[in-house]
């Protein structure tokens, strides 16, 4: 498996796909966060990330869809899906490598936003007591990452199912938009709304707006988990599909 | 180090890609697997190395089943697919690497540099695949297939699209690594197996027409023997046809010159010698005209709707 996790991380660095990934996501989030007059911290007057965390799961719709659209598309056209699996490998440690691969990509991306933490946290009031909402900020990145790992876990899943890079790339944008916000929207249709239990719980949305409150709730944390397990199942489903 | 189909068949839909085909092959033989284009020798191949599952019967690497315990077989076996697709955007060396540790090799480093000398890469090592022209990427197929000292090596069509310095090339380094191994490789030119193969399994329609010895091959349809003969002065068809021995005429290229089939290919020039004499003429030219394995070939795999 991490043979196969180097070899797409030496990928990403080599294509600059990892380097257009993470500068993208700076510059767009940045902008939210310091220069947009309507989302800025800085005229916002709360000491708070939450421009950076509202922005993030839409900008990473369209960056993970990118970043995962190749792992298999590109492999089954190039025929190299033929030597890596006549390889000594099981399909389990190709698609794991692969994954993982992208996941440390968005890890990467979010790594730096790090610094956004520091910067309000110290033009904040009180920096050394108070600042920022510690809590509440932790949950929210656990929350995008969380949300990072079912975006490329769908992303991965859009690639296998076809040897055509864009419509993975369509593919992979439509499933993470859908399972990140349509629930949202079709809770409020009038025959989903007066069900006792709430539409809205099956999006990715509503759980990590819970988690971003920073209440660990072990619900979202299984929400999260479950959703990628589905997805690299239906992954190695699809995969193994090939011998049919 | 053996090989061994039992009854292997591949159903496409309708069509059966490969037919209830059995084989066995020993350490040591380089083994050429013949046919024309989609006689279903990729097909065996990708059951072999596990690629594609068989819809029916078994495939064996050191009498172990391919599909129960593939990750045991595919890491005896080294395979080179056809088309040989590459990572275009990787380092030769990088790749080597890679495929290396993929295929649990003890000390990746220095057995990639090995493989470059060996396999005649040491120029170029320092290029991308990409700018590799067909025969170099041919070289990283095959480092690629040799990189964990297999013992059965199964290459389709290895020099297939390259020129005849690279084929030759290609082939002796086959010929250097085949005498260890068990190596099966799959083509469509006749002249490659009768260069490099001990011995062919020919292929059709994706049932085995032929399972030989390659020199066994061409003998085996030397009864009918074909003499070019040209006279001086013209001859008609029906004088020729009167020699009880001659069993079939054909008019050649130049005047007065004939293609005649015999299966006594002794008596039938005496004869044609005292015809040319019966009427004051010379026999100009005369030569026997071997069958060679191209029409064994042809005459295997014609269809046999075409006839």
């Amino acid at each position: 498996m991490w043979t196969i996790y180097k070899k797409e991380i030496r990928s990403f660095l080599s294509s600059l796909i990892a380097y257009v990934v993470i500068a993208v996501f700076l510059i767009v989030t940045g902008m939210f966060t310091w220069l947009f007059k309507d989302t800025s911290v800085l005229d916002s007057g709360y000491a708070n990330l939450d421009p950076l965390f509202s922005i993030a799961p839409i900008i990473f719709i369209f960056l993970v869809s990118a970043i995962t659209m190749r792992s298999f598309s590109e492999e089954r056209k190039s025929g190299t899906i033929e030597t890596l699996t006549t390889r000594p490998v099981s399909d389990m440690s190709i698609i794991m490598g692969k994954y993982f691969a992208g996941l440390t990509l968005v890890l990467f991306s979010i790594l730096p936003t790090l610094l956004y933490y520091y910067s309000v946290n110290k033009l904040s009031i009180n920096p050394e007591q108070t600042g920022i909402d510690k809590g509440a900020t932790l949950g929210s990145y656990i929350g995008l990452l969380l949300l990072g790992a079912v975006y490329v876990a769908i992303g991965t899943f859009a690639s296998a199912l076809s040897d055509n890079q864009i419509i993975a790339f369509l593919l992979s944008m439509f499933l993470c938009f859908f399972f990140f916000i349509a629930f949202d929207f079709l809770s409020d249709l009038e025959f989903l709304k007066n069900s006792d239990f709430s539409t809205e719980w099956l999006g990715i949305n509503y759980h990590y707006r819970s988690i971003s409150k920073g209440v660990a709730d072990t619900r979202d944390l299984i929400y999260f988990l479950s959703l990628t397990i589905l997805f690299l199942g239906f992954t190695k489903f699809i995969f193994g599909s090939r011998k049919w | 180090m053996t090989i061994r189909v039992e009854n292997l068949t591949k159903i496409y839909g309708p069509q059966k890609a490969v037919d209830n085909i059995s084989f066995e092959l020993k350490k040591g033989q380089i083994v050429g697997f013949l046919g024309p284009n989609g006689a279903g020798k990729s097909t065996t191949m990708k059951m072999l190395t596990g690629f594609i599952p068989p819809s029916s019967g078994n495939a064996y690497i050191d009498n172990i089943n391919v599909e129960e315990q593939p990750l045991i077989t595919r890491s005896r076996i080294g395979y080179l697919p056809e088309h040989n697709p590459l990572y275009l955007d990787m380092y030769i060396r990088e790749y080597l690497r890679f495929m290396a540790e993929i295929n649990n090799v003890k000390n990746p480093k220095k057995r990639t540099e090995e493989l470059i000398e060996l396999t005649g890469l040491t120029l170029e090592r320092k290029k991308k695949i990409g700018q590799l022209s067909k025969g170099y990427r041919q070289r990283v197929g095959l480092a690629q297939a040799l990189i964990h000292n297999p013992d059965v090596l199964i290459l389709d069509e290895p020099t297939s699209g390259l020129d005849p310095n690279q084929i030759g090339e290609i082939r002796k380094l086959i010929l250097e690594i085949g005498s260890e191994k068990t190596v099966l490789l799959s083509t469509h030119i006749m002249q490659e197996v009768e260069a490099i193969c001990q011995r062919t399994i020919i292929i059709n329609r994706g049932k085995i027409v032929a399972d030989a010895a390659t020199t066994e091959l061409g003998k085996r349809n030397d009864t009918d023997i074909v003499i070019y003969v040209e006279f001086s002065k013209e001859i008609s068809e029906s004088d020729l046809r009167k020699i009880p021995e001659v069993k079939n005429v054909s008019k050649g290229s130049q005047p007065n010159s004939w293609h005649i089939n015999t299966t006594e290919s002794q008596s039938c020039k005496i004869a044609l010698n005292k015809l040319i004499a019966g009427v004051g003429g010379y026999i100009l030219e005369q030569k026997e005209e071997k069958q060679s394995l191209e029409d064994i070939f042809q005459k295997l795999t014609r269809n046999v709707d075409d006839l």
